[in-house]
């Protein structure tokens, strides 16, 4: 397995986020993570990704134990990708160099070449002409882009995505969409949490329906979202249905 | 086709002109009426004759000028040299104060109590017991008044800018350091090319405002015994027994400081319409 967590717990006060949460990710497999809002799968995102800590239970990437509190998280974080919401592009950087700011000062990589990467990754996704523009003359969809090469240029084992699209106005949703079903193609192993029904149908291997901290049911998407086992699943996506985003 | 104003639009740039002119005129009036009740006030007043002669006397200004001038290059000098460390004073102290985990409780509680103290301490207290109360020691290799008095410039400025950078430094959101992290950059990676690139810039504005009021406290350093211009000034009063020269000493200072408000008023326009360009 590539990610496994296992009975994993995080709270926050007296609030439970995660309780006894298990869920294992094999190679180039791409899982949806969905659920209500305050559900947990965000949380589980950034624990994954050690942005925060958990209380109880043990995450392993490429079978290496990451909570293990003796290993350095910043070795653990270079080789996972998060893409956020609200894409949290550093704005005083052009586009070009929040892309090579990782390559550069993380991976020690030459500048000429980290730019030669970023620009081949901005011509596939149509934005080379952005390269020297700044986030805040960018769309919505051209900034998550860009969030997501940003994300890619350090040739990350494992992308986690955190409701890439829920920020992004309906027409730029797409855009960001078919580069996350492009990376599928290559390959990529892949962890998203969504609102998107329909999307995490076409992309995912399985869908993790998140319930109370925990994977209540998983499986195919067929299965989970078009004939679910458990009542509180069918609950949800009802609610989704009604909301028209099924 | 193109475009042409329609009827009415050119009767409301007409009246807008109209108003523009009007606006003019009256704001002419005003300040000459205003201007003129200032001037006919002051000098109508009884006690005139007796505070021009005492206190924008030209022969005065004339005679100790040159000593003045001499004294204001020390003031030069000394902001010069005390405006940068002070600034990289209070960036260090606010990044200390940042500082997490139980390893830094110590650098963190020096910084805190440092910024505490230091914006407590009337500057002029400052002065008089690094300038007079540390060489009462008499440790060997006691530096000279000036660089005494400097240092209590620097460090009791140190403090107010250490503020202003941990208020620059708090107000960048915390999801451009979960980017940062996210990306594998360690917290010093993220603190000097994420964090501190944005907080300097969002508070330029009051750094350099601070900048400005530090230009005319380096004058206090005159509490220590250098010669500058206040003290030169000091020196002129006592011995033509007129105030001339402090106004003298007051214009240098205006002047020196005109154009780093200009730049200030520049940066925080800018920094004023990047914020707006933003929402």
């Amino acid at each position: 397995m590539l990610l496994s967590c296992t009975g994993v717990r995080k709270t926050f006060g007296d609030h439970v986020v995660l309780d006894d949460l298990s869920l294992e990710v094999a190679e180039h497999e791409v899982v949806a993570l969905i659920g209500a809002s305050g559900s947990g799968k965000s949380t589980l995102l950034r624990c994954v990704n050690l942005l925060t800590g958990i209380e109880d239970g043990i995450i392993r990437l490429d079978g290496e134990e990451i909570t293990n509190p003796k290993i350095n998280p910043d070795l653990v974080r270079q080789r996972i990708g998060l893409v956020f919401q609200s894409y949290n592009l550093f704005p005083h950087m052009t586009v070009l160099d929040n892309i090579t700011l990782a390559p550069t000062r993380v991976h020690k990589r030459a500048a000429a070449e980290a730019r030669e990467q970023a620009m081949h990754w901005l011509e596939r996704v149509g934005l080379a002409d952005k390269a020297r523009a700044f986030p805040d003359g960018l769309s919505g969809g051209q900034q998550q882009r860009v969030a997501i090469v940003r994300a890619l240029v350090n040739n990350p084992r494992l992308l986690l995505l955190d409701e890439v699209t829920s920020a992004l106005d309906p027409e730029l949703v797409g855009e960001v969409l078919t580069m996350i079903r492009d990376l599928k193609g290559e390959g990529m192993t892949m962890v998203l949490a969504t609102h998107e029904m329909g999307f995490a149908k076409q992309v995912a291997d399985r869908v993790a329906f998140l319930d109370a901290g925990r994977v209540l049911e998983h499986g195919p998407p067929d299965q989970v979202l078009g004939d679910p086992t458990e009542a509180r699943t069918r609950q949800f996506l009802s609610r989704i249905i009604e909301a028209g985003r099924l | 086709m193109t475009y042409a104003p329609s009827e009415r639009q050119q009767e409301r740039i007409a009246f807008r002109r109209r108003q523009a002119v009007r606006s003019v005129l009256l704001a002419a009036l005003s300040t000459v009426v205003v201007g003129v009740l200032i001037v006919a006030g002051v000098t109508g007043s009884p006690g005139w004759p007796r505070v021009r002669q005492s206190f924008l006397n030209a022969d005065v200004a004339t005679k100790y000028l040159p000593d003045i001038l001499d004294g204001f290059w020390l003031n030069i000098q000394l902001f010069l040299v005390c405006a940068p460390l002070a600034l990289l004073l209070g960036l260090l102290m606010a990044v200390l104060r940042t500082l997490r985990g139980p390893v830094f409780f110590p650098v963190r509680a020096l910084a805190t109590g440092y910024t505490y103290t230091f914006r407590g301490l009337p500057l002029i207290i400052t002065i008089y017991l690094f300038a007079f109360g540390l060489p009462g020691l008499r440790l060997q290799g006691t530096p000279d008044v000036l660089v005494l008095g400097g240092a209590a410039i620097v460090i009791t400025y140190g403090s107010y800018l250490a503020e202003v950078f941990r208020a620059g430094i708090e107000s960048v959101h915390p999801s451009q350091v979960a980017a940062a992290r996210s990306l594998g950059l360690s917290y010093r990676q993220s603190m000097r090319h994420v964090v501190l690139p944005q907080a300097v810039r969002r508070v330029a504005p009051p750094l350099l405002n601070d900048v400005v009021s530090m230009q005319k406290d380096v004058g206090l350093i005159s509490l220590a015994g250098p010669i500058d211009a206040i003290r030169s000034a000091q020196i002129g009063q006592a011995g033509s027994a007129n105030f001339t020269p402090y106004v003298v000493a007051a214009v240098l200072f205006i002047l020196l400081a005109l154009p780093l408000i200009v730049i200030t008023d520049r940066v925080t326009l800018r920094a004023a319409r990047a914020q707006n360009a933003g929402t």
